[in-house]
């Protein structure tokens, strides 16, 4: 039975997808068959980021109307063995999700995956609630500033509330924090909150702290996720963030400004 | 084919009819100036404007006496409370001109309850059984907890745009960020606790303080909140046990 991942955040361009595609991946790595999938449809950003654009050809929207099987829509990862995408539609509407499609879908690749990572669209509209609304555990993606800690605060009322565990009282959705573009020099300035105020703000438990890095940007326009580049700073980080996850203690790093001298050689 | 069809979907049960006991919000009319009660359900009305949202209400004329019943315009009282949001269903406790009125009016009647168990009831009223509300989880920005007769008891913290609400009192461990409303069905004696004060908004009773007018010594301390006088006091539990320890 496959353990189904929502990234959320409520807030947009916080590095949801960044993060799904880096989580994806890290878990595959990791040896468990993972598969992908973008919610948000009409934007279509994860096939992009995974380097795999050109190789879609049905999408999820298609599975769900019955106009292709998941066999056909899923794109295998051509780096990573284990790793599935599944690319959402650029031409279909937010209405094409359907609470039972979406359902079917996770069901049939529950029979052969072990994790499915659903990369939330922004927003608390429909998208985002059935990105969420099936899954085991949620990776809220959150930005060191107050709207989007505030955001998240929402989507975590959400989460306790209007998920299927909530409506069948099956226990609640594990909640972990991902702080992303975090970087301690604006903290110390004071223009960002401290990775201790928002947790505390959100009471929940720290997953990771992903710095803010130029590596990000080089690796969405290469299509590679930035986790397979270990030489970066975030890709570090978030290979923590999936060992954490799969129950490793790491310490947490990126959090205080301690590479000072590394980056005014390496550039960040 | 058509015809049995139909048969069929006729038969199979359109509706079920079913007697439920349920906890219904009663106004009691105390006097019969109309324009003086809206004024203080207004104020009521403010401190949680999303709680009377489509709020039914059953109307109790137990207490008003019968020549004030006599010229008591229950229309209006019927409209301007549909004006508001509130759902007026029922009415009990009236007079039979003033029963007849409301039936025209489309607000169904009630039946007083007998004398003896309508006794009972009183004095149990005079000592409720509360019931507690427990949250382990915090309050999120967008929720909302009503603890109905009792008090909230919140372990965690309450997030700014959350909103706790009592009939009795609220205590939060955790800080309080949003909006914590006790004695909201007019509990004068209602208290709020908490650990740590930051909140948007506190009202005891209908009488509420914003968070820019909040003693900002006072502001991260654990504290006691309670009327005195139609007016909010907020106390330090810290020197409180020092006093009592003298
Ligand atoms: N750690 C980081 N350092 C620097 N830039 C980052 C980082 N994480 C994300 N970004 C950048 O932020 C932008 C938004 O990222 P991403 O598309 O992952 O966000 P999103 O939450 O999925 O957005 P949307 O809500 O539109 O779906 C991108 O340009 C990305 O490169
Ligand atoms: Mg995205």
């Amino acid at each position: 039975m496959a353990r189904i991942i929502v990234v959320t955040s409520g807030k947009g361009g916080v590095g949801k997808t960044t993060t799904s595609a880096a989580f994806a991946t890290g878990l595959a790595l990791a040896g468990n068959k993972t598969a992908v999938i973008d919610f948000d449809v009409g934007l279509r950003n994860l096939d992009l980021i995974m380097g795999c654009e050109r190789r879609v050809v049905y999408d999820f929207v298609n599975v769900i109307n019955g106009e292709a099987n998941l066999n056909q829509a899923l794109i295998k990862d051509k780096r990573v063995e284990n790793l599935a995408i599944l690319p959402a539609s650029q031409t279909r509407d937010k209405d094409a999700l359907t609470q039972e499609g979406v359902e079917r879908v996770l069901t049939e690749l529950a029979k052969d995956y072990d994790y499915i990572v659903c990369d939330s669209p922004a927003g608390i509209e429909r998208g985002a609630m059935l990105a969420a609304y099936f899954a085991d555990d949620a990776i809220v993606v959150t930005n060191p500033e107050v709207s989007s800690v505030r955001d998240s605060d929402r989507i975590l009322g959400i989460l306790a509330s209007k998920t299927r565990r909530a409506e069948r009282n099956d226990g609640r959705i594990k909640e972990h924090l991902l702080l992303t573009r975090y970087s301690p020099a604006r903290v110390k300035k004071g223009e960002m909150l401290s990775v201790d105020d928002v947790r505390d703000i959100l009471s929940i438990d720290l997953l990771g702290v992903i710095p803010e890095s130029k590596s990000v940007l080089q690796a969405s326009n290469s299509g590679v996720p930035v986790i397979l580049n270990l030489e970066s700073d975030a890709g570090t980080a978030y290979e923590d963030a999936v060992a954490r996850y799969l129950g490793e203690e790491r310490p947490h790093r990126f959090i205080t400004e301690k590479k000072r001298f590394l980056e005014r050689i390496f550039g960040n | 084919m058509t015809a049995l069809k139909n048969l069929s979907r006729q038969s199979a049960p359109a509706f079920e009819l079913k007697a439920r006991m349920m906890t219904l919000s009663i106004l009691r009319v105390l006097s019969a100036d109309i324009a003086n009660l809206f004024r203080q359900l207004d104020a009521k009305i403010a401190t949680a404007p999303d709680l009377f949202q489509n709020f039914p209400i059953l109307l109790d004329f137990e207490d008003l006496p019968e020549d004030a019943q006599r010229g008591f315009d229950i229309a209006q009282l019927n409209w301007q409370l549909r004006d508001r949001s509130f759902v007026p269903v029922g009415l009990r406790g009236a007079g039979d001109v003033l029963t007849g009125i409301a039936a025209g009016v489309g607000i169904g009647v009630i039946a007083a309850a007998p004398e003896r168990v309508r006794k009972q009831a009183k004095s149990e009223a005079t000592q409720p059984i509360a019931t507690n509300m427990l949250i382990r989880q915090p309050v999120r920005s967008g929720q909302q907890i009503y603890a109905e007769g009792g008090d909230a008891i919140i372990l965690s913290t309450v997030s700014p745009g959350a909103e706790v609400l009592a009939d009795g009192n609220i205590h939060i461990y955790g800080s309080l960020r949003g909006r914590a409303l006790a004695g909201v069905r007019g509990n004068t004696e209602a208290r709020i606790f908490c650990h740590d004060l930051d909140p948007e908004l506190i009202a005891i009773a209908g009488h509420y303080c914003l968070s820019d007018s909040i003693d900002e010594s006072r502001r991260g301390t654990s504290v006691q909140i309670f009327l005195r006088d139609e007016s909010l006091i907020i106390e330090g539990l810290q020197a409180q046990r020092l006093e009592t320890t003298k």
